[in-house]
């Protein structure tokens, strides 16, 4: 049979390539750490590529510290860190969601910061004995339709929403790390019974899964349901994309709870990194002005260090009504799962 | 000389059903191995084969002992998890979603191998090549056409709020799922039963029409029994295909194994939980090839007088016609035009925003150098394995075959998943490096390599390594010398198939590329899942028009090879 000779040649050139590349580099493995190669750091990143690839670009860019990125989930990557233990490539974790920084350092798997660094952001945002820090604020909000719904119109918290008047109105991520993290918290607060009882409530209210929260977002500004369970920016961030206006509106429960935690995303260097020096530069330099400004202006979060203002258009972070918690109790992410499943949402 | 039996050893493969169909040739479905060994008299294999064919086949089943191994230490919580998972459910989904596939990809492929083979269609050639293309859309494209065109707020609805429709029909579920995946899997059906219909001796359908049987009496009983094997192999690959699919499913939110495996994986710290459900998987596959092999049949569908087999008479559609063009056309138009259509529309908006092609070279670059290592390593593992199998059959070689179909029984996501835990515990320097990327694509797709040189190797005459033997050559040199030049057609299309295959695959390059190795697959699934349309459209079509590429030498008419 005949096959194109361009195919052969692409094979051939392909492989040929790829076999020199391999001799002369010794691996695929990240650039070795041998003297005289530029600094260079691996980014477990379980935010995504579009919101903090420029931020990285610019970490380069202003201090030739290369920066090899592997995005994905923030629980997957943390399994990945946990299964990997000592082995692990990655020097940096950054992570979505407090609670999976805290499942990693519970196994002991990350090495503490400086306190130069530590006293840079409020001790609520950060892990108590120092194992990672948070660099942007992500408050849980109930969005609401305006056409159908005032403010006034919604519950003082969470529970609230278990009533039957939003039978078929609520629409949520059940997938969604930093919706597991807000029932994570609310276990926390109010014990493993209260916590099925919500989300047996809300079953029986028939709530609409979605893929994301951009596509709850998206779905309560359409009128399809009336309030989604999702975190702040995504209303923002639709807006931005989409230029207008959306028929939609952020809520954070008056009377708090679990409801109206305010998450972080945030950073660890884990032990036993080769790089810890270039990764401990890039935890700072996500400390910046210049990258809180990022966070505040172009993913719409609360820049979490002294001096930075926030997005006008969101309640500053004073006047919401945090439940107390500890971020880093926010680990047991696998019981929230075994919950979630036993109730039958997941 | 026979009507080719179809003898659909490896499990339904494109380039063997269509060399399979060839006039000429040797008697083929009985190896010539068995002659040669009484010729020779010498039964035992040659080391220079048997070991590396071992070794082979060993790696091919290292990520399913690994997978055995990791689960049997779990403990009681993963069991519990997999009894709490609504395993029960997916299980019913995952098998009710391959058989309404494969069910339908057989009610579009019948009538449509029939069209092609037997009628005068106008423009043949034409809807020959046009049907079976749908092959170079993975099915991430074309979830993600079906759902940006189809979709809640998709185009279409779009284009009709203006006339009040403010919803349309559900797509997200079985529907979407059926829909893409059918579209993308009938021509697997398609390929393979036009392939047999080129083969049968027309002599059996005119005795039967002068006996005074009804056109459609002779289809269902002449015809159609003798399209029973090409149709089981055709369904086989669909249905398994259906069961490895992961973007599909997962752009179109229904929950089948592979989703929920990736879910589990994605979202959940113990990842011990996922290689329970990869199990089960792993389970269901196994069940369906043991299926498969069970239902084959023994029949012969040969002619047992001298004679040569006939042309066909082409039936004229005569008014017929015109249905029948409407007919391919609809399929062409859902399978092909509209998920490019529906990509290239997402390019012009692109394009306007901002132009992305600098993003895509090394994507591109990426998806070409992973899928040619692949290709060459599969190509280069299927011929000690070939030779071995056909030339020296025996309890241990039949054994050692048998592995190399594994990757049909693991798709990609369990693949991925046994080798993420291997490379992370054990093997840390290939942890996350290219090779281990290239040795889950082996795994995966060298039973198309095996396909595609098996069926060169059994048109190979053993008298002509005899000769070479008997002339003083060693078992390397006539390996070398003979054997390989003569299979070379097989090798190189099951290298190309691998290929293709390869480039298109998403699962494992997702859990196994190294860190910040972006593929085509993969960066058409990250904007994709984030419903980022216009972003994902460049490296879409660069991702057909390659697979294209490399699809089109496979689809040539049969032609003649292997010199006798």
């Amino acid at each position: 049979m005949r096959l194109p000779r361009v195919l052969l040649a692409v094979l051939a050139t392909v492989s040929a390539t790829t076999l020199v590349a391999c001799s002369s580099l010794g691996s695929n493995a990240p650039a070795a750490p041998g003297a005289g190669s530029p600094a260079s750091v691996t980014v477990y990143s379980g935010r995504g590529e579009p919101l903090v690839g420029p931020l990285l670009e610019r970490f380069t860019r202003d201090t030739g510290v290369v920066v090899q990125p592997r995005y994905g989930d923030s629980a997957e990557l943390a399994g990945a860190l946990l299964e990997e233990g000592a082995n692990t490539p990655a020097d940096l974790f950054f992570s979505q969601d407090a609670g999976a920084l805290g499942a990693v350092a519970a196994q002991g798997r990350l090495q503490p910061l400086p306190a130069e660094t530590l006293s840079k952001v409020d001790p609520k945002f950060r892990a108590r004995d120092g194992a990672w820090i948070g660099v942007s604020g992500r408050a849980r909000v109930v969005v609401y339709n305006t056409n159908t719904l005032a403010e006034r119109d919604l519950p003082d918290t969470m529970t609230g929403l278990t009533d039957s008047r939003w039978r078929g109105k609520i629409g949520w991520a059940p997938t969604n790390a930093s919706l597991q993290a807000s029932i994570t918290a609310l276990r926390l607060l109010e014990g493993d019974a209260a916590a099925r009882r919500w989300l047996e409530g809300i079953k029986a209210n028939e709530p609409k899964a979605y893929r994301n929260n951009t596509a709850v977002v998206q779905a309560v500004a359409n009128g399809e349901i009336e309030v989604g369970l999702v975190n702040h920016y995504y209303l923002y961030a639709l807006t931005k994309e989409q230029g207008s206006a959306l028929s939609a509106r952020n809520y954070h429960p008056r009377d708090g709870g679990a409801g109206a935690i305010v998450n972080v995303a945030g950073v660890g260097v884990l032990k036993g990194s080769k790089n810890a020096a270039a990764a401990q530069r890039l935890v700072d330099y996500l400390l910046t002005a210049e990258a809180q400004q990022y966070f505040a202006n172009e993913t719409f979060e609360y820049p979490l260090t002294a001096g930075v203002a926030t997005q006008p258009d969101l309640l500053p972070l004073g006047q919401i009504n945090q439940p107390d918690i500890d971020l880093s109790n926010l680990a047991d992410l696998e019981g929230t799962l075994r919950l979630m499943r036993e109730v039958g949402v997941l | 000389m026979a009507v080719a039996p179809r003898e659909p050893r490896a499990p339904g493969e494109l380039r063997q059903t269509v060399a399979d169909a060839e006039p000429g040739g040797t008697a083929r479905g009985q190896a010539p191995g068995a002659r040669w060994r009484r010729s020779l008299g010498r039964t035992r294999a040659p080391l220079i084969l048997l070991l590396p064919s071992a070794l082979i086949a060993l790696a091919m089943l290292l990520p399913l002992a690994y997978l055995l191994i990791r689960v049997a230490g779990a403990g009681q919580e993963t069991w519990t998890l997999l009894y709490r998972t609504r395993t029960g459910e997916l299980l019913v989904r995952t098998i009710g979603l391959a058989t309404l596939v494969t069910a339908l990809g057989a009610v579009i492929s019948l009538p449509l191998a029939w069209l092609l083979a037997r009628t005068d269609l106008p423009a043949r050639r034409f809807w020959t090549i046009a049907t079976a293309l749908p092959l170079v859309v993975p099915t991430y494209v074309g979830g993600l056409a079906f759902v940006s065109a189809l979709g809640p707020r998709g185009l279409l609805q779009q284009s009709l709020a203006p006339f009040g429709v403010e919803r349309l029909p559900e797509l997200y579920g079985w529907p979407g799922a059926v829909l893409t995946l059918t579209c993308a899997t009938y021509p697997y059906l398609l390929l393979s039963v036009r392939s047999a219909l080129d083969g049968i001796d027309p002599s059996f359908e005119e005795a039967s029409r002068s006996l005074g049987v009804g056109p459609w009496q002779t289809f269902a009983r002449t015809v159609l029994p003798q399209l029973r094997p090409a149709i089981w192999a055709g369904a086989l690959l669909v249905a398994l295909y259906t069961l490895s699919d992961f973007g599909a499913v997962s752009l179109l939110q229904f929950d089948s194994f592979s989703r929920a495996i990736y879910t589990q994986y994605q979202g959940s710290l113990d990842r011990a939980g996922a290689a329970a459900l990869a199990l089960v998987l792993v389970g269901i596959t196994t069940g369906i090839l043991a299926l498969e092999v069970a239902v084959r049949g023994r029949a012969s569908y040969y002619r047992a007088t001298p004679g040569a087999a006939r042309r066909v008479r082409r039936v004229r559609l005569g008014r017929w016609r015109w249905p029948s063009l409407a007919f391919c056309g609809a399929v062409v138009g859902l399978a092909l035009v509209l998920p490019i259509g529906v990509v290239l529309y997402w390019l012009a908006v692109g394009l306007r925003q901002a132009p992305t092609f600098e993003l895509l070279w090394a994507p591109t670059w990426n998806a070409l150098q992973a899928a040619a290592l692949a290709a060459l390593a599969a190509a280069a593992a299927a011929v000690p394995l070939t030779v071995l199998s056909v030339r020296y059959p025996g309890p241990l070689t039949d054994l050692i075959e048998r592995t190399a179909y594994v990757g049909y029984a693991v798709p990609g996501i369990v693949v991925a998943l046994a080798l993420v835990f291997f490379g992370a515990n054990y093997a840390t320097p290939l942890y996350q490096s290219l090779s281990l990327l290239v040795f889950a694509y082996v795994v995966r797709f060298l039973p198309q390599a095996v396909g595609a040189t098996r069926a060169s190797m059994l048109q190979v005459s053993p008298s002509m390594e005899d000769a070479a033997r008997v002339l003083g050559r060693g078992p390397l040199a006539v390996l070398t010398s003979v054997t390989l030049p003569l299979i070379r057609p097989g090798v190189l299309a099951g290298a190309a198939l691998v290929f293709l295959t390869a480039m298109k695959e998403l699962p494992a390059t997702l859990l196994l590329a190294p860190t910040g190795y972006k593929t085509l697959a993969t960066s058409i699934w990250g904007w994709a899942a984030e419903a980022r349309y216009a972003q994902a459209a460049a490296p879409s079509l660069m991702l057909v028009f390659v697979s294209g590429l490399a699809l089109l030498p496979l689809l040539r008419e049969p032609r003649q090879v292997a010199p006798e």
